[in-house]
């Protein structure tokens, strides 16, 4: 990101303590990973020092310091979404995309993680892609769920190239 | 002025005092690991616990946290507290048997066994090195980094910090990596040395059940590689 865009960040979340974690979700939000660069040039900027930073990025799951595909596929492993076999749909998933939690796919369209609970228990097990739940999953769903957001990028690809 | 008693002693101390300094006034010594004069308190050891009793109701304090508060009721070295302590040292010792620093706490407080898993990592999280170069080398190089079971003490992004200026204040205040210690019994299973306990003291300072505690003396680490382990 060039500097004038971080320093608009800055300056609409206010250049203090309190606007940490703000700055850091727009960040995120921009690139989908908190990159190196962009932290250091924070912590400069709003002089606060780099490990704080770090702590609090490392600290959030939702900041990630790895780059992460263009599709976030959460599996809930959590005790309702447990019982009903979720461990079986992180299998399929893993399966399906070839990767381990918390990694990206080789054309960084997904990254797989697990959560602990989504809150969405009676619908277990659940698997959230972006921000659409997917409740009352299988693991011979899965396929079929994951191909709905690889036809849209394959068309999205398509525009773009 | 606030006035709380500890071990039944009447005492009176500013406001903003902690437990552990008032107790520190009367001459009672509660055991540390995490805390330092120089910086701020964090209780993270534990190992600082008191009991705090009002009416019938007890609980457990860390006292380098706990601020003195006005009728109070404290006991540093009641039956619960000393159980408690020696608790604290044996997850210590499952964690961090290379430590000299706890290695003596073990023997000082009878530390006898290890029932937990061993392990052995190389820092107890106790944040001292975090807090020596934020708060006396104004460098603030390194910090706790993850959550959970997998926090951790680095730098940010893991490489050589712009900020660090190698001044060692982080290894000298360590408990954990710094001083090791070299005692016989460490590799075994089990990983409690007691070693220096089951020795004759070379030191000048000893106590009734001949522990040294000399700081560092190591004397009787260098005498228990010489007397075969029957004999200990």
């Amino acid at each position: 990101m060039e500097q004038t865009k971080l320093d608009e960040i800055i300056s609409a979340n206010g250049n203090n303590r309190k606007s940490i974690i703000p700055v850091l979700q727009e960040i995120q939000a921009t690139y989908n990973y908190l990159p190196k660069e962009e932290l250091q040039y924070i912590s400069e900027k709003m002089d606060i020092p780099l490990i704080e930073l770090f702590s609090i990025a490392s600290f959030y799951s939702s900041f990630s310091l790895t780059p992460r595909g263009k599709h976030l596929v959460q599996v809930c492993l959590g005790t309702a979404c447990h019982v009903r076999g979720a461990h079986r749909v992180l299998d399929e998933s893993k399966k399906r995309l070839q990767i381990e939690p918390d990694e990206t796919t080789d054309d960084q369209q997904f990254t797989l993680k697990t959560v602990n609970c989504l809150g969405a228990c009676a619908l277990g097990p659940i698997v959230v892609i972006d921000n659409d739940y997917h409740g009352n999953t299988r693991a011979q769903k899965v396929n079929a769920i994951l191909a709905q957001y690889k036809s849209v990028n394959n068309n999205g690809n398509d525009t773009t190239e | 002025m606030i006035k709380l008693s500890i071990n039944g002693i009447e005492v009176e101390v500013e406001q903003g005092t902690t437990l552990l300094e008032a107790a520190k006034f009367l001459g009672i010594n509660i055991p540390t690991l995490c805390y330092n004069d120089g910086l701020s308190p964090y209780g993270a050891c534990r190992l600082c616990v008191v009991e705090i009793r009002d009416g019938t109701a007890s609980k457990m304090v860390s006292s380098c946290t706990y601020p003195a508060t006005e009728g109070l009721k404290v006991f540093t070295h009641t039956e619960s507290v000393l159980k408690a302590r020696k608790m604290v040292i044996e997850l210590h010792l499952a964690t961090c048997p290379g430590s000299k620093i706890i290695q003596d706490l073990a023997s000082k407080h009878g530390v006898r066994q290890v029932r937990f898993k061993q392990e052995y990592e190389d820092c107890i999280n106790c944040g001292l090195c975090v807090r020596i170069c934020e708060e006396q080398m104004m460098a603030k190089a390194i910090g706790f980094v993850g959550r959970g079971d997998k926090r951790h003490i680095t730098t940010p992004f893991d490489i050589k910090s712009d900020v660090c200026r190698l001044c060692g204040g982080c290894m000298y205040i360590c408990p954990a990596c710094q001083l090791r210690c070299h005692g016989p019994n460490v590799q075994e299973e089990g990983a409690i040395c007691n070693a220096c306990l089951n020795l004759e003291p070379p030191c000048v300072d000893y106590f009734d059940d001949q522990m040294c505690y000399m700081d560092p003396c190591v004397v009787c680490e260098q005498a228990a590689d010489r007397i075969p382990k029957s004999e200990r």
